[in-house]
């Protein structure tokens, strides 16, 4: 279909330009709307002794101040996908377990108010004792967050696929290593928005927040307000400023703010602040990955072994503990290894809760597996390029079922590997670097070969329950994606679905599709996607995260203009006097095929059946509205033995890199950077490049820049921009990006995801990189100088002695 | 200069891209929220409070400046001019503008605002930048969704193609406020 080469012209853009875009906090609210202020914990882990609001509520212009006790008397604990004893509210109860914890809620006239007031507010706080790091959390003898768990490593399940032990019992070496992925967000510039009413006569929610899904956390956020899915109304502003996964998270604070308009009974408004954003709204989760391979002494991988603990922080709200499961049947990555035991460990530490950030569990593994693909080589004396090739899944396994039970629907690793390296490009590095080392210059090159899921199955983190508890709870599958095409009276075509915006240009794309489909231009087309849970389509799988719009609701756009289509070709065969299988939809026309003078305009056959449904073929209902519901069955529930399809397609994306150190800053400087891309077929060449440069930029953050820091008290120690490190235009370096496509068959559009690749595959590319220019194992990320400066000091040190 | 008392709300008159508008105000309140909230200019974007992202960037007589670091009554008389100003009354964009459109530099548009506000006091002044130039005044704004190329690209076209930049020059004004 329509890969776009020339210069597009996003439909979003013009209003985003000229100061048009609708976001949360541009709405108007209702007349007698309040602001609320959140007070939060400045202790990492403290019992609440006691709260004093009565200044507070005497202040003018205060009409509440809400504690933890008040939303325990009003609401439910959140649900969670774990089953543990542990409980969780949208404030603390008894106790705070992370700085930035919300402990109290004042609503008052106006937010200045509201923070004015806060500082009236007494909180008296008994001090514990923290745990931050999160090996060290799973000792016995620590402080426990949720005593009645009786641990803080709440969740450990094993699993085995293939014959691991054998495998290392023949093989030529062992190489083990570990690896420790950092904590750091994303950082959207706008922050968490709602706006929560309620109506007492019929104990309804109505809020506005800038949610992006998935709406599983629907029915969540519903039971906490102790209210059945209809009465909880929520609704996505049209335009959102980025998520990245963060704005997730936000649901806790519908939550409270819906219960601060219940007790207040006037509409309640927050907008959170960057720095509240950055000390408490969300966090990927760090991992401490120890990874071993059974390798022959060619480099070939036999097995491995991953035992992967994951610090979610204080609690592990759902959908969590998704990152350590949204890649578990695509472990083995872009090779081909038919044994490997997984241990996946989830332990709370008093940080900040971790959830959804773009990657999704892709960096974290990556950077595990693509560190020990380099240290094979290191070992054994071999090229890193070669030890990758030699483990590539051949193309002629496609499809090919992975061992933890991904199936990978196509692709050509070795061919888009060779183009890459092809070119001259390969040449290149390995002259610049022997240049740079004739110097004295630390100059290295990394390599990075990852596989990139989209579309998640929604059963995939039920793999975390035994079989047993899975067939006592029912399966859970697959993933829904829906679109609606609409006809307006005069004939014109408006789109709705199911996903949320934040900048991925999904007007753009679904106009595309929908008009490619129905013979129009995609300026005919007008598509509407504030999402509206009392209106709209929407199944526990929408919004817009896991990459699934191109595998999925695009493919649900497609389907259901080619349901508009086939109706209005049987309306137009009865107006044109032939057959349907004669009419074709073109230049905004509906004609015969075999006579194309034989016409009608699109808009005449379009309104029909508005104006006149008596012309409809015997039987059709009117085609008005045609809603289309894409669930590709290849999303099982888990397996039996736990192998489990975690996505719908996956994409394969190779980097590598050359990387200088300089020698007086420590400074890591990225010289060269080629990205190859397979993401199937590319819906529209510009926004696919958008999105892998923006997600490269992310990973290029992660890997040298930004990470959320405690201290060992647990105190929080980057709490503006002036700390928490985002890269500005003077630190991204330039990419190029390279495209190979090997379709899907398994969507109609054959296109996978492809935007969240580079967070995965570029702080482990990097990492090689450094590696190599240092001759080192240890790299911890992100590789600021002062680390880079510690390693160096080290390696010096264990040199002399 | 005219004396306010903290506690008590003021009334502060300005121009806003060509009209002049007055409302009430705390001294205490950021010319952001009195933008935004009080005049409804919406298209004016907070990302930090603090003065680092720059989104909230806006031209009080002619300078960029930081919305988000200025109080409402600092702007009382001033011109200010803000993202709604670029674009003709018709919608047609101009010359900046429709660069970020051709080049996709924008993808969730929340930090664009303040980057074209930037640049439309910089290239008044600088008509013809080099790339440096250019990075050196972007390295001021924070954008999660682009990684800045194709910022940087649309910039370079808007400089070396457009007019109105030089017109901005050579007048210091807009063309809608004649």
């Amino acid at each position: 279909m329509m890969a776009q080469q020339t210069k597009i012209r996003r439909k979003e853009d013009a209003s985003l330009l000229s100061g048009r875009g609708r976001y949360a906090d541009d709405l108007p609210v209702p007349v007698g709307t309040l602001y609320a202020h959140v007070i939060r914990s400045p202790h990492a882990h403290a019992d609440i002794v006691r709260i004093d609001a009565r200044r507070a509520l005497a202040h003018d212009g205060v009409w509440t101040v809400l504690t933890g006790e008040d939303v325990r008397k009003l609401s439910d604990p959140f649900l969670a996908a774990v089953k543990t004893p542990v409980q969780q509210w949208s404030l603390a109860v008894e106790r705070v377990r992370y700085v930035g914890e919300p402990v109290a809620l004042v609503v008052a006239e106006s937010r200045y108010v509201a923070e004015d007031a806060a500082e009236l507010v007494q909180i008296e706080y008994a001090p514990l004792p923290a745990v931050i790091d999160p090996v060290a959390a799973c000792a016995k003898s620590v402080p426990l967050l949720h005593p009645q768990a009786g641990t803080n490593e709440v969740s450990v399940r094993e699993f085995r696929y293939g014959d691991t032990n054998a495998a290392f019992s023949r093989a030529d070496r062992r190489i083990a290593m570990t690896t420790t992925f950092p904590r750091l967000s994303f950082t959207p510039i706008e922050c968490y928005v709602v706006v929560a009413q309620h109506n007492a006569a019929e104990n309804g929610y109505d809020v506005t927040a800038n949610f992006q899904g998935p709406f599983s956390m629907h029915p969540v956020m519903a039971r906490a307000l102790r209210v059945p899915g209809p009465k909880l109304r929520l609704r996505i502003p049209p335009d959102s400023g980025g998520s990245f996964g963060i704005k997730l998270s936000v649901f806790p604070y519908i939550v409270l703010m819906a219960l601060a308009a219940r007790v207040t009974g006037r509409p309640v408004k927050w907008v959170e602040d960057r720095i509240e954003h950055l000390v408490a709204a969300s966090s990927g989760p760090n991992r401490v990955t120890q990874i071993e391979t059974a390798v022959t002494n060619d480099g070939r991988v036999l097995a491995l072994r991953l035992d992967q603990l994951e610090d979610y922080g204080a609690f592990l709200r759902a959908p969590m503990p998704g990152p350590l499961y949204r890649m578990h049947g695509a472990v083995t990555g872009a090779y081909d290894i038919a044994n490997v035991d997984v241990i996946n460990r989830v332990v709370l530490t008093n940080k900040m809760p971790a959830s959804l950030i773009r990657g999704f569990g892709g960096p974290q593994l990556y950077l595990a597996l693509e560190r020990l693909m380099h240290q094979i080589a290191v070992e054994l004396d071999l090229d890193p390029l070669e030890v990758i090739r030699r483990n590539l899944v051949a193309a002629q396994k496609f499809p090919y079922r992975a061992a933890a039970g991904a199936l990978y629907d196509s692709g050509d690793y070795l061919r888009a590997v060779d183009i890459a390296t092809g070119g001259g490009r390969l040449d290149e590095l390995k002259r610049r670097r022997a240049a740079a080392r004739a110097q004295g210059r630390a100059y290295g090159i990394g390599f990075a070969a990852i596989v990139e899921p989209a579309m998640s199955n929604m059963g995939y983190l039920s793999t975390l329950m035994s079989k047993e508890a899975r067939e006592k709870a029912g399966p859970k599958s697959g993933a829904v994606s829906m679109a609606t095409v609409n006809i307006d009276p005069l004939g014109a075509v408006t789109v709705t679905a199911d996903v949320t915006v934040q900048g991925q240009s999904h007007e753009t794309v679904l106009a595309e599709i929908v008009a490619d489909a129905l013979g129009l231009r995609p300026d005919d087309v007008e598509v509407v996607l504030e999402l509206d849970t009392a209106k709209d389509q929407w199944s526990i799988a929408a919004g817009t995260y896991s990459s699934r719009f191109a595998s999925g609701t695009a493919v649900a756009a497609h389907m259901a203009a080619a349901q508009m289509r086939e109706k209005l070709k049987a309306i137009a065969a009865k107006q044109l006097n032939v057959l349907p299988d004669d009419v074709e939809l073109a230049g905004g026309k509906i004609r015969s095929r075999s006579n194309p003078d034989n016409a009608l305009p699109f808009g005449r056959v379009a309104a029909t059946s508005h104006w006149s449904p008596v012309l409809l073929p015997e039987s059709m209902a009117p085609a008005l509205s045609e809603t289309a519901a894409w669930t590709p069955p290849e999303l099982e529930p888990p397996s039996r033995d736990d192998r489990i399809n975690t996505s719908l397609t996956y994409g394969f994306v190779f980097d590598m890199c050359g990387v200088e150190i300089d020698p007086v800053s420590y400074q890591v400087r990225v010289d060269r950077y080629v990205s190859m891309h397979d993401a199937g077929r590319i819906l529209n060449a510009t926004i696919a490049d958008g999105q892998i440069r923006g997600s490269f930029a992310q990973g290029v953050a992660a890997a040298l820049y930004e990470e959320f820091t405690y201290n060992e008290e647990g105190a929080f120690l980057t709490g503006t921009f002036a700390d928490y490190l985002v890269p500005t235009v003077s630190e991204i370096p330039e990419v190029e990006i390279l495209h190979y496509e090997s379709p899907s068959p398994l969507t109609p559009l054959g296109a996978k995801g492809l935007a969240e690749g580079n967070c995965m595959s570029t702080p482990a590319c990097i990492a090689n990189a450094i590696a190599d220019a240092l001759g080192i194992a240890d790299v911890t990320l992100p590789a600021t100088p002062r680390r880079i400066h510690a390693l160096l000091e080290r390696a010096g040190e264990a040199g002399e002695r | 200069m005219r004396a306010v008392k903290g506690d008590q709300k003021t009334r502060i008159a300005l121009t806003l891209n060509g009209r002049k508008l007055a409302a009430e105000a705390e001294p205490r309140l950021l010319l952001s929220d009195f933008l935004r909230h009080g005049l409804g200019a919406t298209g004016t974007h907070v990302g930090c409070e603090h003065g680092v992202c720059g989104a909230c960037t806006v031209l009080v007589d002619g300078v960029a400046v930081r919305s988000c670091l200025t109080l409402a009554v600092q702007a009382e008389g001033r011109e200010v001019r803000t993202v709604e100003s670029l674009a003709a009354p018709d919608g047609a964009l101009n010359p900046l503008q429709a660069a970020f459109r051709d080049h996709h530099a924008l993808q969730c548009g929340f930090c664009t605002p303040g980057i074209l506000m930037s640049f439309t006091d910089f290239l008044s002044r600088t008509p013809h930048p080099s790339e440096a130039q250019i990075r050196e005044v972007l390295s001021g704004h924070l954008c999660r969704c682009t990684g800045y190329a194709n910022i940087v690209a649309a910039i370079k076209e808007a400089a070396s193609s457009s007019p109105a930049s030089r017109s901005d020059a050579e007048e210091g004004d807009h063309p809608e406020r004649a």
